[in-house]
């Protein structure tokens, strides 16, 4: 998905960043998005890193420059770092975890109080793969089972109110699988304002050399309210 | 230093065998046979000047006849008398005399001679024996027999212990395996509380650290604090650093002074992740915090650390950091395309090839310190944490040699292969799997906000190293040796030596250099055993380091002959050597590799080394 075989679509570039508790699976999720791949017992992530990976949609190409942070707590006060001047953000929960959705409510008030207004906001349940509804049965609105192997502890219908009164996008994924993990990059793709997005170079594009002002822009942009919905791939 | 100018002459010979050595100044130096008592009961040690072994090659001394010598017999049997010389080819006629006596003055197996090899060799029959005997690559014998293998077991080393969860393992399966371990590392607040424990999970070490935590505190009250003991064949160090207890326990034969250093490094990569400031905050506050949170994350820091020292590290033993071996104009391409686009938010800056320094630039004031850079080089190339991600990172980091105060802003990237054309764009492809063909990029800022800047730099440094080819350089550099470390052959370093393997040390640069450890590795037939005959080389290296640097040794050179390996080791104000030939390698063949050694890292010396690296 990362070709752009000249064509000339308007290529802009998005800031992404990823929060949530330790051990949810965001290294995870990125690596499945960036590279389809993914690895059992991955290591923690230290500090924070930096990917990028092209998501093109009909009417343009859209870069995410993705930071994906590192869950512990003692990383926390470098987060505003990360999520300053964002035009999307990740909260990643585990559903096999209860007090990491309760993490991921703070992050989304926090970035609610503190990023760019107009911030669009995913928030993720991860690790579908180790409940019952795995086995990519349209995933999103099903609601879980509760057979006694399921390792799901958090209903999708809790998530999914919370997410709508959040007015955040909401998805259940599976780095593992892959399951419904680029329909999360793509349905932010969709949902970023085209206001807010500055076309500034062709898909070749020069390097990062004015990357620095490019993350100064401001976005003001209004929501589009319709944002969830947009998942067109 | 210089020796009496003893009365050489050329050797025209084709075979020209090793020059023995001089005669002594004076008999109060060094002139004493130390016997030491070793692990190993054949170990003999001899210690002798230093300037007896700076003979160049093909010059020859006479022997002193007015020393008494003894004859030792390197490997036990008949080799030890020899028969009466006839071939008087060195013309050392005096020798006779102490020829004669030799078999009646045998001395006990553990006293090596300093002349025995040359001694010996005046027999055509001992000669072919030694011929052949001489071919016996180090660790055979131990290999072969397998009796008293003291390392029985390492390759599980690191195998993990099965958790609770696992079925069909008991409590006491788990204990087994725990205690089979040769290996231990514990951390523990001096309230008791675990913090850290290299094998096994709570559940199995928590009464564990009760006790080591009731035997420390005990001392600790007497005001006398423990620093180590031993029980049956484990030594237990203990180091303590505020606030934290560090447990060492070891079957594998360092020295306490070994395992302290490895605490200390333990502790270092705790400071980095906190500051010094932090931990203590967390203790003064509250005594009995639990530190395993706070430290979340960096367990496998903690552990690959540990392994790099039970595995067997040289930098981690000489306290020395390792280079990539690059022409001096090379090196200054690269050092110099770095410099040129120095951010101004740049603290340090490093180009890394699979664990060996290529370039370094650096403030005129700050020096590089080798135990900051061991904890970086073992996030990046040892642990997973950064790799596996692709990418680039930023990570904050304390560097406590530097400033165990406050954290430092880290840029990591991984270059691309250059075959690869990609140029401006960082790809997040995978990385070589291979962590010794990795070449990284480090830049080091105190501005928690100059990732954009130091990205920037990086793609310039790319650009250019691209451009006039330094990357490819670097790529060919590591391409060139056996195993793609980087690392000479060693028949390229010291040509017709019998040495399998050795370790310079620069102390000036504070770097080291070795050959390659694939041949050495390849001799040993299965490739499962590779890791248990790299520890047997690296134990040996620890034995011969620990002699030399044991306190009031004052020792200048060590032989030792074991039953595995023969080994050499040699300290001057300059360097620090320690070389390992096969068990039956006379110590004049060994002190010949051991000067050929030391020649071509003087003839290489800029090379080898980064001598200042790119200051500004």
């Amino acid at each position: 998905m990362a070709d752009s075989a000249g064509a000339p679509r308007p290529s802009s570039s998005v800031k992404l960043v990823l929060l949530g508790e330790a051990a949810v699976g965001k290294s995870s999720l990125v690596l499945r998005f960036v590279n389809n791949d993914f690895q059992e017992n991955k290591e923690p992530t230290i500090g924070a890193a930096f990917l990028t990976q092209k998501c093109n949609l009909p009417e343009r190409t859209i870069k995410f420059e993705i930071w994906d942070t590192a869950g512990q707590e003692r990383f926390a006060s470098l987060a505003p770092m990360y999520y300053r001047n964002a035009q999307a953000a990740l909260v990643v929960y585990d559903l096999t975890k209860p007090t990491s959705l309760i993490k991921a409510k703070h992050w989304v008030a926090e970035l609610q109080r503190q990023a760019t207004p107009g911030i669009v906001i995913a928030l993720v349940g991860n690790k579908l793969d180790l409940t019952n509804d795995s086995a990519g049965s349209s995933g999103e609105g099903e609601g879980g089972g509760d057979d006694a192997n399921d390792a799901r502890k958090v209903p999708t219908e809790e998530a999914q109110t919370y997410a709508e009164q959040e007015d955040l996008l909401f998805f259940e994924t599976s780095a593992k699988t892959g399951y419904n993990v680029t329909e999360v990059f793509t349905a932010i793709a969709n949902a970023i304002p085209e206001t807010s997005l500055k076309t500034a170079r062709g898909p070749s594009g020069a390097s990062g050399v004015n990357r620095s002002e490019e993350q100064r822009v401001n976005l003001n942009g209004p929501r589009d309210p319709n944002a969830k919905e947009g998942c067109a791939c | 230093m210089a020796p009496e100018t003893p009365p050489g002459r050329n050797e025209s010979s084709p075979d020209p065998p090793p020059p023995p050595l001089p005669p002594r100044r004076k008999p109060s130096e060094g002139s004493l046979q130390v016997a030491f008592t070793k692990p190993i009961p054949t170990t003999a040690v001899s210690s002798v000047d230093i300037a007896t072994l700076s003979f160049p090659d093909g010059t020859r001394g006479t022997f002193p006849t007015n020393t008494m010598r003894v004859v030792s017999s390197p490997i036990p049997g008949p080799s030890g008398h020899a028969s009466p010389n006839r071939g008087s080819e060195d013309g050392l006629t005096d020798s006779m005399s102490v020829m004669s006596f030799a078999p009646t003055m045998r001395p006990p197996g553990d006293l090596a001679s300093l002349v025995g090899g040359e001694l010996n060799k005046k027999s055509r029959a001992w000669n072919m024996l030694r011929s052949q005997s001489a071919t016996v690559p180090p660790f055979e014998s131990v290999e072969e027999y397998g009796a008293s293998d003291d390392l029985a077991g390492f390759e599980h080393e690191f195998d993990d212990i099965p958790d609770l969860t696992t079925e069909g393992v008991t409590d006491d399966q788990r204990l087994a395996l725990w205690k089979s371990k040769m290996k231990h590392y514990m951390i523990l607040s001096s309230a008791g509380k675990p913090i850290y424990s290299r094998h096994g999970d709570l559940s199995l070490v928590n009464s564990y650290m009760g006790i080591v935590q009731t035997i420390i505190s005990f001392y600790e009250g007497a005001s006398n604090p423990l620093l180590g003991f031993t029980a049956g064949n484990a030594r237990f160090v203990i180091a303590i650093e505020g606030p934290l207890y560090f447990v060492a326990i070891s079957r594998l034969g360092e020295s306490d002074a070994q395992l302290r250093a490895q605490l200390d490094a333990l502790y270092m990569q705790i400071l980095s992740t906190l500051t010094l400031p932090t931990l203590k905050n967390i203790f003064v506050h509250r005594p009995s915090s639990d530190l395993r949170k706070p430290l979340e994350g960096t367990e496998s820091l903690l552990s690959s650390l540990a392994d790099s020292f039970s595995k067997g590290s040289p930098s981690a033993l000489l306290g020395a950091l390792e280079c990539l071996r690059l022409r001096k104009s090379q090196r200054a391409t690269i050092t110099n395309a770095f410099l040129k686009v120095r951010s101004e938010k740049l603290l340090y800056g490093l180009i890394v090839a699979g664990g060996k320094l290529v370039s370094v630039i650096r403030p005129r004031k700050h020096s590089l310190h080798p135990s900051d850079l061991q904890l970086i080089f073992n996030m990046l190339f040892e642990s997973g944490n950064v790799q596996a991600g692709g990418g680039e990172s930023w990570i904050p980091l304390c560097l406590p040699a530097f400033n165990n105060r406050g954290y430092l802003y880290m840029y990591v990237s991984f270059f691309d292969p250059p075959s690869n054309t990609t140029t401006a764009e960082p790809a997040p492809s995978d990385p070589p799997t291979n962590p010794e063909e990795q070449i990284a990029i480090i830049l080091i800022s105190p501005d928690k906000e100059s990732f954009y800047d130091l990205q920037e730099m990086r793609n310039k440094v790319a650009d250019k190293l691209l451009a006039n080819g330094g990357l490819a350089l670097v790529a060919a550099a590591l391409a060139a040796s056996p195993d793609r470390s980087g690392r000479p052959a060693l028949a390229a370093v010291a040509p017709g030596s019998p040495l399998s393997h050795f370790l310079y040390k620069s102390r000036a640069n504070v770097q080291f250099c070795m050959p390659s450890l694939a041949p050495f590795l390849e001799h040993h037939a299965a490739a499962a055993a590779a890791p248990v005959v790299r520890r047997r080389l690296l134990s040996l290296y620890h034995r011969l380091h620990a002699s030399m640097h044991a306190k009031h040794a004052h020792l200048r050179v060590l032989h030792s002959v074991g039953d595995g390996a023969a080994s050499l080791a040699w300290i001057t104000p300059v360097f620090e050597l320690y070389c390992v030939a096969g068990p039956n390698v006379s110590r004049a063949a060994m002190t010949q590799g051991a000067n050929k050694v030391v020649q071509w890292a003087k003839r290489e010396e800029e090379r080898l080394f980064i001598i200042g690296g790119g200051v500004f």
